[in-house]
C-alpha cells in the first residue's frame, strides 16, 4: 500500500447507527487495525433501501442523491452491510445514472469483508475466538455482491466471509443443513409477511441449533437483528455477533 | 381490473398456522431442490447451458413472428392443422369446436399449464364433455375440485393419507390404505379405462421446434403418449413462447428441464410429434393470451424465457412455507408473482411483496430470468399505479422525509432511544405491531454510533494533546 494510509468514508447503515452502535465501533476498529484511516461523514442517514424495496421510487430518489453528495469524494466507501452496499452498487442506477461521480462511487463502495479481501488483500485476521460459530450468509451480500458462491450456482466454491473467519485462532465453524437459506428478514417483508418471516427465522435458528452453533454471525446486522429478536422471544441458547465484532475482538455479547 | 383476492400474507399465515404440515411441505420441496443441486452439479457445463438457454430464448423473442410462421409452415407440411388463438376465450372456442366437429364426448388430457391458464376444463364440461386429467397429481386435484398447487408437482400439498381417503371414496380402494404403490396402481387401473374409452387426447407442449415443425411433450408417467396414441384426435395447446428455433437448440433445454424440475437427468418420456398418427388428426393451437403484450414490455419481456420447470417454486423459502394456493394465481411462486400482475395488477398486488428478495430464484432459474429483480421492479410499478395500500405509501413518504433531514433523523433516533426502554410492555406489543407478534422489539441502546464515535474521537484528541 506504498506507505500512505488508505482513507475511507465510513458508511454506517441507519439501524446500526441507532440500534447497534457497537457494530459501527467494531468496523472502525477493524479498519484501523489494518492501517486504514476512517472518516465518518455525519450528514449521512440511510441509503433509502426501505423505500426502494417497497416500490416508492420518488421517496428513494432524494436519499440516493443525498448519499452521492456525501460520499462522492472519498477514494473508498466501506460499510458493514452487504445489503446496503448492494443498494448502492446494483439499485442506485435507477436514480443516479448519468450523475457526475456516480459510476466511480459504485465501483468504490465496498462491503467490509470484500474490502478486506479484495482491496486490502488481507488473508488472515489476527485474533482468537474459541467458539462454535455458525455463519449466516446474508442474501444480498451473498447473491448480489457475490461474497460467496451461492448453493444454486454450479461454480467453484468460495466464501470471503467464511475465509476470513476461518483464520481466527480457536474458531470452529459449524456446518448447516441449508447453507444459504434466507432468514426471512427482508426489510418491510418482516412486517408485511410477519408469519412467514418469523417462521423462516425460526427454521434458520433450528438449523443452527442442530449444527451446534453458539454464536451466529453474518456480514449483515439486519438478519442478525431479526434472529436475535426471535432468540430473545423464544429464549433460545444462541447469540448473535456481526463479523466486524468478532474481527475486532469484542467479547461475546 | 378484477377485485383483489385474499392477500398473500393472510393466506400464508393460515398455512403457517399448521406448523407440522407447513414443515412437511417445506421439507418435501427442499428435498427436490437438493436433488436438483446434485443433478446440476453433475453437468460440468451447467452454467454455460443456462447462459445458452437464456440467449436462445431472447433471440427467439426478438424474432418471434418469423419463427411462429416458420413453425406453422413446417407443422402443416407434416399434416398438422395449426390454429391461432388471440386469448383464452378463443383458445377454448377452438378446442371446443374441434371436439364438437368430431362428436367427442370423452377427452383425456395430460398436463398443460396453458389449459389451466385458459380454464378450459369448465368450458368443455359445460358442454357435456368429460375431461379427465391423466397426470396422477392432476387427477388427484381434479377429484378434489382444486387447482394444482405447483406447476410440476400439482398435488404436492396433499399427504398420502388424504389421497388414500380420496381414492377410497372415488375409486373404492381399501379404507385407510396409504401405500403409494397400491394407490398408484388403483389410479392406473382407473385411468386405463379412461384412456381406452377416450375419443380425443389434449396435451400441453414443452417445446415446439420452428425448423422442423415438431412438438415435444415431456412427462414422467407416459400419460401424454397413451392419451394421443389410442384416440384418433390429438389437440396440442401451447403458448407462443414455447418455440425454439432449431432442433439443435432443443438439447440445451431438455438437459436443463428435468434436472431443474425434479433432479432427474431427463424426463422418463420425451416424446416428439411430427404430424398426426396414421388415420388421425393433429391440431396445434398457438395461444397468445397476453404474451405479445408481455413481449413488448422492456422489463418483463424476459419472463417469457420461462420453461415451467418449477425450480423457482422449490427453492423459494416463501413458497415452501405458504403453499401454492396462497398465491391465488394459476402459476404460483416467484415466476407466478411476476406473471400474475401483468394480467391484473390490482388483483395480484400482494404477490411481488410475498418475497424477501433473497435472490435464490434468480440463481436457480435455468433460463436466467432475473426473477427477484423483476419482483422488485413490480413493487415500483405497483406503487406508481397506486395499487398498494395507502398506509404503505404514507409511511414511506414520512420515512423519506425524516431521513432526508439529518437533524430530524438524529432527533427521532434520540427520542426513540430515550423513551423506548421505559415503555410498558402493553404499549409495544399489540395488534398493530406485526413485528412483535413472534419477536421481541430490538433493545434500544442509550447512545447511537455517531454519539459514541464523536466521544471516542474527542478522547483520542485529548490523549494526543
Amino acid at each position: 500500500m506504498n506507505g500512505r494510509p488508505i482513507q475511507v468514508g465510513l458508511f454506517i447503515p441507519c439501524y446500526i447507527d441507532q440500534l447497534y452502535p457497537e457494530v459501527g465501533l467494531a468496523t472502525v476498529a477493524v479498519l484501523e487495525q489494518h492501517g486504514v484511516t476512517v472518516d465518518f461523514p455525519v450528514e449521512q442517514t440511510c441509503c433509502g433501501q426501505p423505500m426502494a424495496n417497497t416500490g416508492c421510487r420518488e421517496d428513494t430518489r432524494p436519499l440516493a442523491v443525498k448519499f452521492l453528495k456525501i460520499f462522492r469524494d472519498y477514494r473508498y466507501v466501506v460499510c458493514p452491510s452487504g445489503s446496503c452496499v448492494s443498494m448502492v452498487r446494483h439499485h442506485y442506477d435507477e436514480y443516479l445514472a448519468g450523475m457526475p461521480g456516480f459510476e466511480e462511487l459504485k465501483q468504490r463502495t465496498f462491503e467490509l469483508c470484500e474490502f478486506l479481501v479484495d482491496v486490502l488483500q488481507v488473508d488472515r485476521i489476527e485474533g482468537r475466538f474459541p467458539h462454535r460459530v455458525g455463519l449466516h450468509n446474508s442474501c444480498h451480500g451473498h447473491r448480489e455482491l457475490r461474497l460467496g458462491a451461492s448453493s444454486e450456482l454450479m461454480i467453484p466454491r468460495f466464501n470471503k466471509v467464511r475465509q476470513l473467519l476461518s483464520t481466527l485462532d480457536g474458531i470452529q465453524l459449524t456446518e448447516l443443513e441449508r447453507s444459504d437459506e434466507c432468514c426471512g428478514f427482508g426489510g418491510t417483508f418482516a412486517v408485511n409477511e410477519e408469519a412467514i418471516s418469523s417462521m423462516m427465522g425460526m427454521d434458520r435458528l433450528r438449523d443452527h441449533q442442530r449444527a451446534g452453533t453458539e454464536v451466529i454471525t453474518a456480514a449483515d446486522m439486519s438478519c442478525l437483528m431479526h434472529m436475535q429478536c426471535l432468540i430473545r422471544r423464544h429464549k433460545l441458547p444462541l447469540r448473535v455477533m456481526h463479523v466486524a465484532q468478532i474481527f475486532a475482538g469484542q467479547p461475546l455479547t | 381490473m378484477g377485485t383483489a383476492v385474499r392477500s398473500h400474507p393472510l393466506e400464508a399465515a393460515d398455512f403457517v398456522a399448521n406448523e407440522d404440515r407447513m414443515h412437511w411441505h417445506d421439507r418435501a420441496l427442499w428435498f427436490v431442490r437438493a436433488k436438483r443441486d446434485k443433478a446440476a452439479a453433475a453437468v460440468p457445463e451447467w452454467e454455460q447451458l443456462r447462459e445458452l438457454a437464456s440467449q436462445i430464448k431472447l433471440h427467439l423473442l426478438s424474432r418471434l413472428g418469423e419463427y411462429l410462421e416458420q413453425f406453422e409452415r413446417n407443422a402443416t407440411r407434416h399434416g398438422a392443422i395449426v390454429h391461432w388463438a388471440r386469448d383464452a376465450e378463443e383458445h377454448n372456442r377452438i378446442v371446443l369446436q374441434i371436439l364438437q366437429q368430431h362428436g367427442v364426448r370423452k377427452v383425456v388430457k395430460s398436463k398443460s399449464m396453458l389449459t389451466e391458464e385458459c380454464h378450459l376444463n369448465p368450458v368443455l364440461e359445460q358442454q357435456g364433455i368429460e375431461v379427465v386429467d391423466t397426470d396422477l397429481g392432476e387427477r388427484i386435484v381434479q377429484f378434489r375440485h382444486e387447482p394444482p398447487s405447483h406447476i410440476v408437482l400439482p398435488a404436492i400439498h396433499i399427504k398420502k393419507e388424504e389421497v388414500g381417503a380420496l381414492f377410497h371414496e372415488r375409486l373404492g380402494t381399501e379404507r385407510g390404505a396409504t401405500d403409494p404403490a397400491y394407490l398408484t396402481e388403483a389410479a392406473r387401473g382407473h385411468l386405463r379405462n379412461k384412456f381406452l374409452n377416450a375419443e380425443a387426447g389434449i396435451t400441453g407442449v414443452n417445446f415446439a421446434v420452428a425448423e422442423t415443425g415438431g412438438i415435444v411433450v415431456c412427462t414422467n408417467e407416459g400419460n401424454a403418449d397413451l392419451g394421443v396414441s389410442l384416440p384418433r384426435l390429438h389437440i396440442a395447446c401451447l403458448g407462443i413462447e414455447k418455440l425454439v428455433p432449431r432442433m439443435q437448440d432443443l438439447g440445451v433445454f431438455t438437459r436443463l428441464l428435468a434436472r431443474s424440475a425434479t433432479g432427474q437427468p431427463i424426463t422418463t418420456y420425451t416424446s416428439h410429434f411430427h404430424g398426426p398418427i396414421p388415420g388421425g388428426e393433429l391440431h396445434i393451437v398457438l395461444v397468445d393470451n397476453g404474451r405479445s403484450r408481455f413481449r413488448a414490455d422492456p422489463v418483463y419481456r424476459s419472463s417469457l424465457k420461462c420453461i415451467r420447470c418449477g425450480a423457482c417454486l422449490n427453492t423459494c423459502p416463501v413458497f415452501r412455507r405458504s403453499g401454492g394456493h396462497s398465491y391465488h394465481a394459476v402459476i404460483p411462486g416467484p415466476i407466478g408473482s411476476v406473471l400474475a400482475p401483468l394480467r391484473d395488477p390490482r388483483k395480484y398486488y400482494s404477490l411481488p411483496y410475498a418475497c424477501s428478495l433473497c435472490g435464490s430464484c434468480t440463481d436457480v432459474c435455468p433460463a436466467k430470468i432475473p426473477l427477484h429483480g423483476m419482483l422488485l421492479s413490480w413493487r415500483g410499478d405497483l406503487a406508481h399505479q397506486k395499487a398498494i395500500p395507502w398506509t404503505k405509501r404514507i409511511s414511506m413518504k414520512l420515512g423519506s422525509w425524516v431521513l432526508r433531514n439529518t437533524w430530524l433523523y438524529t432527533l427521532a433516533g434520540k427520542l426513540a432511544r430515550t423513551f423506548m426502554p421505559w415503555m410498558p410492555r402493553w404499549t409495544l406489543y399489540h395488534r398493530l405491531n406485526a413485528w412483535g407478534k413472534h419477536r421481541e422489539v430490538p433493545a434500544f441502546p442509550r447512545r447511537s454510533f455517531r454519539e459514541l464515535y464523536r466521544q471516542q474521537l474527542k478522547q483520542n484528541d485529548g490523549r494526543q494533546q
